[in-house]
């Protein structure tokens, strides 16, 4: 602000300004409802997560494994050609500690929101999900989870799953940590499977040893 | 450069920021564009085109929400644009008012920045969560913060950097907030790094006291050529130079670590400004800090220190009002208020009034001949800049 101006407009309110009735307000509520076509590229990734199974698209112009897939490279700007099974493990890129919900109210329990690059993909091909079985408090989360540490897809039973993310209940840090065999997890990525590192680590790939989750 | 005239900021008005206004957004608008035009001692008449930013509709349910607040912001029958690029949007309109006026369309513009947030219930934070993926993310339970704590922790991962150090943001900021005379109440104060990590933990990293609030308030500046400049002061604020630059939606699949775009948008501007060195040309800076490590990010991205390096420069106090490098000396989101859309052109009208030496207690301890303003908005994705000189 100037030195030249010395009142400044506005009104502020308080609370109880509304809840007294002091001010008048006017009330609407909207109730908006959508249904989204989920489109080429994620109705094919949908279905495969209905079969436990994660798809990425490949760009012939980029060489690379894209997750989420998408029908088109927003880089060369050229059609992807390929469906790409990636493994449904990974490793994290970055987490943080939840305690409010959609509307901001708290949330008693911490979820743990996180970015997963999954193992099979590009370098740097992450996805936003939530990491499970790591502790209920600050503290211990923070003592479990770890930028860089690996983890595996915990999927809910076949007959429940509904061709949604969610079909994924959360990922999970792997216990057998040793197991580092690049495609050891048998998803097929071979396309990607020499660059597969993901950015905040070495060169393991599926660093879990592979299997079903 | 190929434009037809030179730029220049000749007033700018702002509202006091409120946790909830009692006025509508047009007259918030109203207010904020009158003292502008006041302190630029032009007339309504005079005004030949108007710029309006303000942040998504879904804050007050309100469909077109920028032809609804033309005629508070002085739009009633004149050439009238919005622009919208989220959170980056008060930046962009003054970037928007300057090629208004470059292009030779116009010698007038008045640029307008509202946001009135208070009105969406529960919280105007729900009504952010339509910017996630709706197949991929939304199924999730998201809330807007995860994201900047996704990117704060990547951040904190990448350069070894302690979420005490990223502290002394909000404790810089919120004490400049004090001298503020539009600060809202209740969020600049003297605090110490103890209590702001230790406030309630929202999504951790991000404490309480490391987000900028809710706000509802508006900003307002006029943009003239050259030649009504000239007619009209003896001080004119030049625009020296405008970036802009938009990142993919697919955030994910981005190291968070660095606001690449900030980076390309801040480059597009250095090159019009002809800076070639941003570290010893730019005096002061109004960098965007929604949130505490936004400071920082937003500092290396606008090459004003090597990545990594800006916590350093803070810990030294080189970023405080009195430092060679003053960032947010109005107090900034964290210390003000965060009005979207008018949080942004707040940004530009603290360069303007640094720059004409009229900040009072907040006017930084060097000599200043050239500011930078920058936004930064929608998912993790869009850098705007301006450079404003004398």
């Amino acid at each position: 602000m100037s030195v030249h101006i010395r009142d400044y407009p506005g009104i502020p309110l308080k609370d109880r300004d509304i809840g007294e009735g002091r001010v008048l307000t006017t009330e609407w509520h909207v109730k908006a409802q959508y249904a989204w076509d989920t489109g080429a590229a994620l109705s094919r990734f949908f279905r495969a997560l209905k079969e436990g199974k994660i798809y990425g698209r490949w760009c012939p112009g980029c060489d690379r494994i894209v997750v989420p897939p998408r029908m088109f490279c927003e880089w060369c700007f050229r059609p992807t050609v390929r469906w790409v099974e990636v493994c449904d493990t990974g490793r994290v890129n970055t987490f943080s500690v939840s305690y409010v919900n959609w509307d901001a109210s708290r949330s008693a329990v911490p979820r743990v929101p996180a970015v997963i690059e999954l193992d099979g993909a590009s370098p740097g091909m992450g996805i936003m999900h939530l990491l499970g079985e790591v502790g209920d408090t600050l503290e211990e989360i923070l003592r479990r989870v770890k930028v860089g540490m690996p983890v595996r897809a915990v999927w809910k039973p076949p007959a429940e799953r509904q061709g949604a993310i969610t079909d994924i209940l959360y990922f999970a840090p792997c216990r057998d940590e040793g197991a580092t065999e690049p495609g050891g997890c048998g998803c097929g990525g071979a396309v990607g499977a020499d660059r597969a590192a993901p950015t905040t680590s070495g060169t393991d790939a599926c660093g879990c040893g592979g299997g079903e989750g | 450069m190929g434009y037809q005239n030179r730029v220049a900021v000749v007033g700018a008005g702002l509202t006091r920021f409120m946790r909830r206004a009692q006025e509508t957004g047009k007259e918030l608008c109203f207010e904020a564009a009158r003292m502008a035009l006041d302190a630029a001692g032009l007339r309504p008449r005079d005004v030949e085109a108007v710029v309006m930013a303000t942040a998504p509709d879904v804050f007050d349910g309100v469909h077109m929400k920028g032809e609804y607040l033309a005629d508070g912001a002085g739009g009633f029958r004149k050439p009238y644009m919005r622009s919208f690029v989220g959170g980056g949007s008060g930046v962009f309109a003054a970037i928007h008012g300057w090629y208004h006026v470059a292009s030779g369309h116009f010698d007038t513009v008045l640029v307008v920045a509202e946001e009135k947030m208070s009105s969406c219930l529960p919280h105007p934070q729900a009504a952010f969560n339509g910017i996630y993926d709706q197949f991929l993310e939304r199924p999730l339970g998201v809330n807007l913060l995860w994201i900047f704590a996704l990117e704060m922790n990547r951040y904190m991962q990448v350069h070894k950097v302690p979420q005490e150090t990223i502290a002394l943001v909000s404790v810089k900021n919120k004490r400049n907030g004090l001298d503020h005379p539009c600060a809202q109440e209740g969020i600049p104060g003297n605090y110490s790094v103890e209590e702001i990590v230790g406030s309630e933990v929202m999504v951790w990293p991000v404490t309480r006291l490391m987000v900028s609030p809710v706000t509802d308030a508006a900003a307002a500046i006029v943009m003239v050529s050259e030649r009504v400049a000239k007619r009209i002061t003896d001080r004119p604020v030049w625009v020296k130079g405008v970036g802009w630059h938009l990142d993919s939606s697919y955030w994910t699949n981005r190291d968070l670590y660095y606001p690449k775009y900030v980076e390309y948008a801040a480059r597009m501007a250095y090159e019009m400004a002809g800076i070639t060195n941003p570290r010893r040309e730019i005096d002061v800076v109004e960098a965007y800090d929604p949130f505490a490590y936004k400071e920082l990010h937003h500092m290396e991205g606008l090459l004003l220190c090597d990545k990594g390096e800006a916590p350093r420069l803070l810990e030294k106090g080189v970023t405080q009002r009195d430092g060679e490098l003053p960032v947010c000396p109005s107090g900034g989101l964290l210390g003000v208020g965060n009005p979207i859309a008018a949080a942004g052109l707040m940004k530009v009208a603290e360069i303007f009034w640094q720059l004409r030496g009229e900040a009072g207690a907040r006017q930084v301890s060097r000599p200043v001949r050239t500011g930078l303003a920058q936004a930064w908005g929608d998912l993790m994705q869009v850098g705007t800049v301006v450079v404003l000189g004398v």
